[in-house]
């Protein structure tokens, strides 16, 4: 018979303050488990929003508001950039153009039922990956292409979200300060192709093409109207061709150039697409001229000379057009600088609760000490030494914080299949009640040193038992 | 088999007064044999059992059995000895609520640090009309059967000496001729040496030698003169 047998009875005989006790290290384990998990999954997801690519490009001013734009979605970016940089640095007529393997201009500020849209080129997901290589794929449809001006992509629960399928059709609205509430329901977006989940901020996105984002009124949305005011009129004096720079109560020259070449100037929106801006065309260069982007998501050539990105970086940033900035960097820097503070905090709060739990092992043994000194002193009478009493009272504690422990991973994960639809719903964070952290191996040999530490008293008044006193006492 | 030579034992009252509890100068118990000793309540008997079974050390004088002076031992060789060579039988029972009668034979045998002989365990219940209660907890049965659990126990390590002190004190009169039955047979077909503690004359007619405490303890004789 073994120590773990004579201190299970033991816990079995005092089958409920044993029970409660468990209860109570089970709950403080719980909390230490959902943040754990809940933390890692969060980490992992914020590293996976800023995969495929290494660097951002965008208007100087605050990295982390470029990041957070351009990444998660989340802030609005005021400041644009011209279209012409990225043409500069997609065709090689940047200097910094050397270091890079593939640039994607992405415009934001628009929205449809409140999920945001991006207006990008197609090599968003043929040139980009996600989470550690991964190739975006579609659950529907197709990509948009150079040629479907008005197509679109939503991602997986964008799609949901906004009540689109394969073939609907939606009508982006301009957000944020520059230009509330301008729609376009003239121009609306057809979607051609599903995302499938990828856990990154791209399932609650909209994506469409840029050349039709191009042709609707609001596409300068992000700038202020301050800037919209100063800068229209210097546009009407730079303007060459008149038909297309009068721009009408808000709308921009391309809104009216797309009213009046949709359908008719295929040819030259192929061009636009394809990129060709070698002087061709004066109209399309005048048109891209005038056109701005939000930011450019940068693939370097890491692969060939992995300082590239750096040096990319430092060559954007001495120049006044824009900034670069690493949302890798970025990204931890926030989560180690914010929420890694808030995670400390709450662990060091669960870790408290399981100590505390831990001490009412104490109490509780402690407290039983007067009914087993009596059972000691009868082990002790058939030759227990001092030394295994005390073991069996230790064991008993670490059954109990192992049992509890056990108990609140169970109700930790329990917690987190539970609270998990909500989280999805609200960070789009998947949470998978079955997703073990390693971490949570620590609270095994964690538990054990907290059962030797609190059952150590208790213990060491079992080894003092005096047998013949307690003998007789009840005997 | 068992001999106490000079072997006092006193104990410390909380005014610092010591009390005088045994006073032996020669007692001895051959091999196999069974021995009552008779004493009114509060006499020594229990703190003579302790002090042979190596659970209270004397203040002085020596405990030999066989050919161990177990006074020598350390509490370590003491607690060794004890789970090997003496068996003890409690005038509560003193069985472990928590474990079934088979369990509480088997604890018995852990602390020998010898592998447990389930076997033997089952034999032993089986031998004191227990073999279809092995599975019942002590609450479960009644105070007979729980001596008779507890005599079991106590033969569980083939010991060379049984202590029982008085083993039926708290069990009705049916039960008792059938634990102190059970208890000389046991010890006679295991060759075990008893030694009886009692304050019960009835009791004491049953074996053939009666040894009176106030014979065997100076203390006892002399608080029990005027």
């Amino acid at each position: 018979m073994s120590l773990w047998k004579i201190a299970w009875r033991s816990i079995q005989q005092r089958a409920l303050p044993s029970a409660l006790t468990a209860f109570s290290i089970g709950l403080g384990v719980a909390l230490v488990v959902a943040v754990l998990v809940i933390h890692s999954v969060l980490a992992r997801s914020f590293q996976r929003g800023a995969g495929g690519y290494d660097l951002i490009i965008g208007a100087k001013g605050s990295p982390l508001q470029l990041v957070l734009n351009t990444v998660f979605y989340l802030e609005q970016q005021i400041e644009t950039v011209p279209y012409d940089l990225y043409d500069r640095l997609d065709t090689g007529r940047h200097p910094a153009s050397a270091g890079i393997k593939t640039v994607i201009p992405v415009c934001m500020g628009h929205a449809y039922r409140g999920v945001p849209v991006v207006a990008t080129v197609p090599e968003m997901f043929t040139e980009l990956t996600y989470l550690d290589e991964r190739e975006y794929r579609f659950a529907a449809g197709r990509n948009f292409e150079y040629d479907g001006a008005f197509e679109a992509v939503a991602g997986w629960y964008a799609a949901r979200e906004a009540g689109l399928r394969l073939g609907s059709k939606f009508s982006p609205v301009a957000s944020g300060p520059a230009a509330e509430g301008a729609g376009h329901e003239d121009l609306p977006f057809e979607i051609v192709g599903i995302l499938e989940p990828t856990g990154t901020p791209n399932d609650r996105a909209l994506f469409v093409n840029m050349e039709g984002f191009f042709q609707c009124p609001a596409h300068a949305a992000g700038l202020s109207s301050l800037e919209r005011s100063l800068q229209e009129p210097e546009k009407r004096e730079d303007a060459p061709a008149p038909p297309e720079d009068h721009p009408e109560e808000g709308a921009t020259h391309e809104h009216e150039d797309a009213h009046q070449h949709e359908g008719e100037d295929e040819q030259d929106h192929e061009h636009e697409a394809d990129h060709q801006h070698e002087g061709d065309h004066d109209h399309d260069h005048d048109h891209e001229h005038h056109r701005e982007v939000t930011a450019m998501l940068v693939v370097s050539r890491m692969d060939e000379a992995p300082g590239v990105a750096t040096l990319l970086a430092d060559a954007i940033n001495k120049g006044n057009e824009a900034q670069a900035a690493k949302p890798v960097e970025v990204i931890a820097g926030l989560f180690e600088g914010i929420v890694g503070d808030v995670q400390t905090v709450l662990l060091v709060l669960a870790v408290l609760v399981v100590v505390v739990a831990g001490i009412g092992i104490l109490v509780s043994i402690y407290n039983s000490m007067s009914d087993r000194r009596h059972e000691i002193a009868i082990m002790r009478a058939l030759g227990a030494r001092r030394s295994t009493v005390m073991a069996v009272i230790l064991v008993e504690s670490i059954l109990l914080a192992l049992g509890g422990g056990a108990l609140g991973v169970l109700l930790g994960h329990g917690l987190i299949g539970v609270l998990g639809p909500t989280i999805a719903e609200r960070t789009m964070v998947v949470v998978h009640p079955w997703e073990f952290q390693l971490v949570e191996l620590i609270l095994i040999p964690g538990l054990i040193v907290l059962a030797t530490i609190v059952g150590y008293l208790p213990a060491v008044a079992a080894y003092k038992t005096d047998v013949a006193r307690s003998l007789t006492a009840t005997g | 088999m068992l001999q106490l030579t000079d072997v006092k034992k006193s104990f410390t009252l909380p005014d610092g007064a010591e009390l005088p509890v045994l006073d032996i100068p020669q007692w001895y118990v051959g091999a196999g044999e069974q021995v009552v000793v008779v004493g009114r309540s509060g006499c020594g008997k229990t703190t003579l059992l302790h002090v042979i079974a190596g659970i209270s050390r004397p203040d002085s004088g020596r405990v030999r059995i066989d050919d161990w002076e177990i006074t020598l031992f350390t509490e370590a060789e003491s607690d060794r000895f004890r789970a090997d060579r003496i068996g003890y039988v409690f005038q509560t029972f003193n069985l472990l609520p928590g474990f079934t009668a088979l369990e509480n034979v088997l604890l018995a045998m852990r602390f020998t640090g010898k592998p447990t002989d389930r076997g033997r365990a089952r034999e032993l219940l089986e031998r004191v009309g227990l073999g279809h209660r092995i599975k019942h907890r002590p609450p479960m049965l009644s105070v007979g059967e729980q001596q008779r659990v507890a005599v079991a126990r106590a033969l569980a390590n083939k010991p060379k000496i049984l202590l029982a002190d008085e083993p039926t004190a708290n069990i009705d009169s049916g039960n008792q001729q059938q634990v102190l039955d059970l208890l000389s047979e046991a010890c006679r077909e295991e060759k075990v040496a008893l030694v009886l503690v009692t304050h019960s004359p009835e009791v004491a007619r049953q074996f053939e030698r009666i040894d009176r405490l106030e014979e065997i303890n100076r203390v006892v004789e002399s608080t029990a003169k005027p």
